[in-house]
């Protein structure tokens, strides 16, 4: 088991044929994900030839998903287009859509919520992103664009803000392995959250530990720090970055600005350890934490 | 800004006086001159407070425009010079309200706040009278029609006389926060002046990047460069993202929370070596190629704080090898102007074949060690040497 992606996920790719969308779709088939297309409105009708596959392209996400059976779409289009992309894929129906641009306007990101809450999202689509890494079910598939060779299929559920964090606590912990890991983005406005994570490793039996990974901005680790003390009974292990971003400054991720007293990492730190989660000093010691856990389950 | 922000409300039909903003105090009594009668000389700085830290002065006369104008000028409000000055008619308001849209990230929507007691004093209002600030969601899927305009104005109560006036205003701010994606439109005060006039007596607003990038090209005009930090700024001339500190270990590392997760394992180490703390934050992103490497340890090495460097590099999709031609690269076009000692710690793809490469670079310049927490601790140690 796993959460949202697994082994028998069917996958196109919005943007297959740009240079994003083109190079990590190699390494998603390399990783053994099953991409049966692509989409580009413009290239409607040809084939891509990557990593010894011929991929159709289609016209649109409806029509990729009426002659493939698609139930995810990895997003890789320009931020210019990445709410018109979204959209489209919510009209059709898509399962599960994993925005991986970097760099969409929030007003964009905060119309395509508006318009995933609302009726018009009959299928239930659930978003992932924008501006993160995408979903990893080692060893079954790979929805993103997170190297598969960092660790391998194992009892630990991991959901982190940042990327490059997820691959670094991937390979700190990669003795262990992982059910599912999965990067949310930094940005303002995201799909899936925190919660929502926790709320599926809690439900998945081959989880049996979760390392949380948050960064200063926003109040998400607070609110994921209430849902653990009521919904989750696994043991969860938490790091959180910027204990030394200065106040009122951006640190890359549209995100991460500290603007007054929340929203700081010690008040996430603080946050989470009063509902019992161990919370890391450095990635290292955070994975320590959890081999700690491992040890004693 | 202020006069910034004006130009902006001005833009979409929000009313204001735009006033003349000026950069000498012989302009600021010709703009007092111009205006006639009594003016107010306001330092435009981006920080509140500005009227506390006496940046904002009455002027009864031209000559008294040009008296408070040259204190002002080059006055320091919140860490900021002032350089210019905004000269405006003084209209003293006979009620002052509060008006605000948004982005509330928790709800994933945007917010509007409003409130007819006090302007300026809002957040003491906030804390005393909160039942008199409403705050109203916004959907950002449907918008603010005239319709709910209507809806937050009489949720505000803002008076009869005015209140026409305030539909046609909420229309107008929220069409300011949404065609130059905003993240905050913020007009406080919100005056009532004579007359029953409605305007935008002073005002905030905060863009999105992101958006400006390539919606908003004509934003770029908003950056006033002589503010920046110099590293920062030729920082930016090479399209990096750079963020001055103000310690001694100079960082370079891939992806935002790699590098924010830097600062703070170095911070934590340098508690050991006399209290050193990292100099910057630099995200040379996925690619890690020699040039960028090299236009990032240039900005580094300028810093004549810096020390010591730590590059902390995770090979994800970039294999450490590459990461690793990039740093001999980045040395190679540096020569002698690389003087400062590296750490270097490389994990991930490829990661033998990119250590095998830095050993053939002499040392002392450059050390490796396999951990993050190790290699922070080694710059710490440099940096305070």
């Amino acid at each position: 088991m796993s959460i949202y992606l697994n082994k028998d996920s069917k996958i196109i790719v919005q943007g297959i044929t740009g240079g994003m969308g083109s190079k990590h779709t190699t390494l998603m088939i390399e990783a053994g994900s099953n991409i049966v297309g692509g989409v580009n409105a413009r290239k409607a009708g040809t084939t891509v030839e990557l990593a010894g596959t011929t991929q159709p392209v289609f016209g649109s996400v409806e029509e990729a998903m009426k002659e493939t059976g698609a139930d995810v779409s990895v997003v890789f289009v320009p931020p210019a287009f990445t709410k018109d992309a979204c959209i489209e894929a919510i009209d059709a129906g898509i399962g599960l859509l994993v925005v991986i641009t970097e760099g969409v306007p929030v007003q964009d990101t905060a119309e395509v919520w508006s318009y995933l809450k609302s009726d018009a999202n009959t299928a239930g689509t659930r978003m992932i992103g924008p501006n993160c890494p995408g979903i990893i079910t080692p060893e079954e598939s790979l929805a993103g664009i997170t190297p598969h060779t960092i660790a391998g299929k194992g009892p630990i559920g991991l959901v982190s803000k940042s990327g490059t964090l997820t691959y670094q606590m991937m390979f700190e912990l990669k003795d262990f392995g992982f059910s599912t890991a999965i990067g949310i983005g930094g940005d303002p406005i995201i799909g899936t959250t925190h919660i929502d994570a926790l709320e599926a490793f809690e439900a998945d039996p081959d989880t049996k530990a979760i390392v949380m990974i948050g960064e200063i901005g926003g109040d998400a680790e607070e609110r994921a720090a209430a849902y653990i003390k009521d919904n989750v009974t696994k043991p969860v292990v938490g790091y959180v970055a910027g204990f030394t971003a200065p106040e009122g400054k951006t640190m890359g991720h549209a995100g991460a600005i500290v603007s007054g007293s929340a929203g700081t990492a010690q008040a996430k730190k603080e946050a989470l350890e009063a509902v019992g989660v161990k919370v890391g000093k450095t990635p290292s010691e955070t994975a320590e934490l959890m081999r700690e856990i491992m040890k004693s389950l | 800004m202020e006069y910034q922000a004006k130009e902006l409300f001005a833009k979409h039909g929000v009313a204001v006086t735009l006033g003349k903003t000026v950069e000498t105090a012989e302009d600021a009594k010709a703009a007092a001159e111009e205006i006639g009668g009594v003016t107010v000389v306001k330092a435009q700085v981006k920080a509140g407070g500005r009227g506390k830290a006496g940046g904002v002065k009455i002027a009864k006369t031209a000559d008294e425009a040009y008296q408070y104008a040259s204190d002002i000028l080059g006055m320091e409000i919140k860490g900021l010079t002032v350089n210019r000055v905004l000269v405006v008619p003084a209209t003293p308001p006979e009620e002052e309200y509060y008006f605000s849209f948004l982005l509330d990230r928790s709800n994933r929507q945007y917010l509007c706040i409003a409130s007819v007691e006090g302007g300026v004093e809002i957040e003491e209002v906030a804390k005393t009278n909160p039942d008199a600030v409403k705050q109203i969601a916004i959907d950002p899927g449907a918008g603010v029609d005239e319709a709910k305009a209507r809806e937050i104005a009489t949720e505000a109560a803002f008076p009869e006389p005015v209140f026409e006036q305030a539909v046609t205003m909420i229309q107008a701010l929220y069409t300011t926060f949404v065609e130059e994606d905003a993240t905050l439109v913020e007009v406080n005060p919100l005056a009532r002046l004579e007359g029953d006039k409605l305007e935008a007596l002073d005002g905030k607003v905060s863009l999105d990047d992101n958006a400006s990038e390539f919606r908003h090209p004509h934003h770029e005009d908003f950056v006033i460069r002589e503010e920046a930090d110099p590293l920062e700024s030729k920082a930016k001339d090479k399209g990096l993202n750079y963020v001055k500190l103000d310690g001694q270990v100079g960082i370079i590392g891939n992806g935002a929370g790699l590098v924010m997760s830097t600062l703070d394992v170095v911070a934590y180490a340098g508690e050991a070596h006399g209290g050193v703390k990292p100099a910057n934050f630099l995200d040379i992103g996925g690619g890690a190629n020699a040039q960028v490497m090299a236009d990032g340890l240039d900005v580094i090495l300028n810093d004549p704080q810096v020390k010591s460097v730590f590059v902390n590099v995770f090979g994800g999709i970039t294999a450490c090898d590459e990461v690793a031609n990039g740093i001999k690269g980045a040395l190679e076009i540096l020569g002698d102007a690389a003087t400062k000692p590296l750490v270097v710690r490389l994990d991930g793809n490829n990661v033998d074949k990119g250590r095998a490469i830095l050993d053939e670079l002499n040392p002392p310049l450059v050390t490796q060690v396999g951990t993050m927490d190790g290699a922070a601790d080694k710059a710490a140690e440099l940096a305070n040497a």
